[in-house]
């Protein structure tokens, strides 16, 4: 799989990451190199696999909709950032 | 002997004889870290002031001589990945640095309640990524056997702080091998428990289909002891199973005799280290000498596990990590263009260099027209990886391979190619895909005087036989009578 800076900008875009340009070389190079590796996957057949490992996977419960105590407003905010008015606080969104 | 080289059980009967006193304890610890934590490196915070107050609670519970727990009083270390109510965690990361959790993860409560002693956060790899806590953004940690070595990782400072007995015990976390892998590089013993044994709420988030935390100790018995206080449901985190505890230490026993042991040709590759698989193969020896029956069993697969990972605990992980964007908790950098320029920066300036590799690798194999041929394709051949093991245990009971393919490595030996890193992890890997428990136990250590592991697997919720074949071995081979030389 051959992947190049624009494809890496693209990814980094997604991923809220602002990359240096010596990052976005590099981890094209590694992501290049990385994904030929696991290219060998694609020679598996796996058509016949119908559950995932997440669906086949045992422990997974339900429980009832109960209303229970979470953690204090003031908890909930003391590692902010930012807060104002018990919220937290951002840079403007709306012009 | 050395009080700080005492095991849980050794420590906890001097504390309820009352021949040692937790304050005690603690103090010796807190005095050896002082002494000889800087030139290794496993804490990240040393937290002396609670740790003492523990101390003294642990004291007056033993003084009353009710509701002891074989922890209580007992100084242990804990990974820097578990969040301690009013502790600072970081994870590693400059992106927590500051960072003070508002409750305590469900492990710690229960150590808590257990009557264990905290001396500190232990060193990792940024956010549990990486083989050798060469990633983390306060420091590496250097192994105490070879300073110019990595402990492993990413659980590194743990397995480092129970190898320098810089604590009795430590808890670390292993989503790829990152309990058994370090445990083995430190000649300590680390048990990866079954998915869900051990609940995950309060452990930041990694990859959590895979994420699981477990003890590094200095025997099986003590690893028994910490498992039995650590597991069962919680209804925070939905995945917890919902089985009982097994009594793990009380009903642990050496007698193997018939039990059958798998032997996967898969993981005895070409170019492994020559001494490893010596070691390994004079361990399984021991087992056998003992009364085992070895079997011989293919896990075909295994070649593809290793590839699958980076998919999957990628994939995960983008997700997971999306959370750091400079609103909630943590730092935040605002650059004065907007909230996604702030997101940007933030994530830029908080994570490091692996942590934005693997996020950006995860992202794409998550991508619109990407997402069939990685991350489906990857979790398809994890349910492969997972029959092999199915397939496997029809015939043994539990399988026995090397922990790492090789020692530990030297600093900065591996860290330009993430690729060679990524198979340090080859024979750890499959187990967190699977789901299984396994443990890492120390089997000799290499001519250069490297410790090495030899890793045992069971099946789901298998962990006493896991721990009694571990047992079993320790017995046979007898005590270690080498330590590190700090």
């Amino acid at each position: 799989m051959k992947i190049d800076t624009k494809d890496v900008l693209h990814i980094a875009d997604l991923a809220r990451l602002a990359l240096t340009e010596e990052e976005t070389a590099l981890y094209t190079e590694q992501m290049c190199n990385i994904l030929s590796y696991v290219d060998k996957l694609s020679a598996l057949d796996t058509k016949d696999i119908t559950a995932s490992h997440q669906e086949a996977s045992e422990g997974a419960a339900l429980r009832e909709d109960v209303v229970a105590p979470s953690l204090e407003g003031e908890k909930v905010l003391q590692n902010a950032p930012e807060k104002a008015n018990k919220c937290f606080r951002v840079p403007r969104i709306i012009e | 002997m050395d009080l700080t080289s005492k095991t849980i059980a050794g420590l906890s009967e001097m504390l309820q004889k009352r021949e040692l006193t937790s304050k005690e304890a603690a103090g010796l610890y807190l005095e050896r870290i002082a002494a000889l934590d800087p030139s290794i490196n496993s804490y990240i915070t040393v937290t002396t002031e609670s740790a003492l107050a523990d101390a003294e609670k642990a004291d007056k519970r033993l003084a009353s001589g009710t509701d002891i727990t074989p922890l209580t009083g007992v100084p242990i270390s804990v990974k820097d990945i578990f969040c301690t109510e009013g502790l600072k965690t970081t994870c590693a990361s400059r992106m927590l640095e500051g960072f003070i959790p508002p409750y305590d993860s469900t492990v710690i409560k229960k150590l808590k309640d257990a009557g264990a002693v905290i001396l500190g956060k232990t060193n990792m790899d940024e956010f549990a990524m990486g083989s050798s806590t060469e990633n983390s953004a306060f420091g590496s940690t250097l192994n105490p056997w070879a300073e110019d070595r990595v402990p492993g990782g990413s659980s590194g400072g743990s397995a480092a702080s129970v190898a320098a007995d810089l604590c009795a015990a430590s808890i670390g976390t292993d989503t790829g091998g990152s309990i058994r892998q370090p445990a083995s590089c430190c000649g300590v013993v680390g048990l990866k428990p079954t998915y869900g044994r051990v609940s995950r709420y309060g452990m930041i988030a990694f990859a959590s289909s895979l994420d699981q935390a477990g003890p590094l100790t200095k025997d099986v018995k003590d690893a028994a002891i910490m498992l039995g206080l650590m597991a069962g449901r919680d209804n925070c985190d939905s995945t917890s199973i919902d089985a009982s505890v097994p009594d793990y230490a009380g009903s642990l026993q050496d007698n193997i005799k018939g039990l059958r042991i798998g032997i996967p040709n898969e993981y005895f590759i070409e170019g492994m280290d020559k001494e490893t698989e010596g070691l390994v193969r004079e361990g399984i020896k021991t087992l056998k000498d003992a009364g085992a029956v070895i079997v011989d069993i293919s896990l075909p697969h295994t070649e593809y596990a290793v590839s699958v990972y980076y998919l999957v605990a990628t994939a995960e992980a983008s997700s997971n990590l999306a959370r750091y964007d400079g609103v909630k908790y943590g730092q935040r950098v605002d650059i004065g263009s907007g909230l996604i320029d702030m997101y940007k920066a933030t994530r830029d300036a908080g994570f490091g260099a692996e942590v934005k590799r693997r996020i950006m690798l995860g992202t794409y194999a998550l991508s619109s027209g990407y997402y069939d041929a990685y991350y489906k394709k990857a979790t398809d051949v994890r349910a492969l990886i997972k029959n092999d093991f199915d397939e496997a245990f029809k015939t043994c009971d539990v399988i026995a391979t090397p922990t790492a393919p090789a020692p530990a490595f030297k600093i900065g030996e591996r860290t330009s190619d993430p690729l060679t890193m990524y198979l340090s992890d080859i024979f750890t890997i499959s187990c967190n895909l699977a789901g299984l428990p396994g443990i890492s136990l120390p089997c000799g250590l290499t001519e250069a005087g490297l410790p090495t592991g030899l890793q045992i697997i069971g099946k789901f919720l298998g962990e006493q036989d896991v721990l009694n074949t571990a047992y079993a071995y320790e017995q046979a081979r007898g005590p270690i009578t080498q330590k590190p030389k700090l």
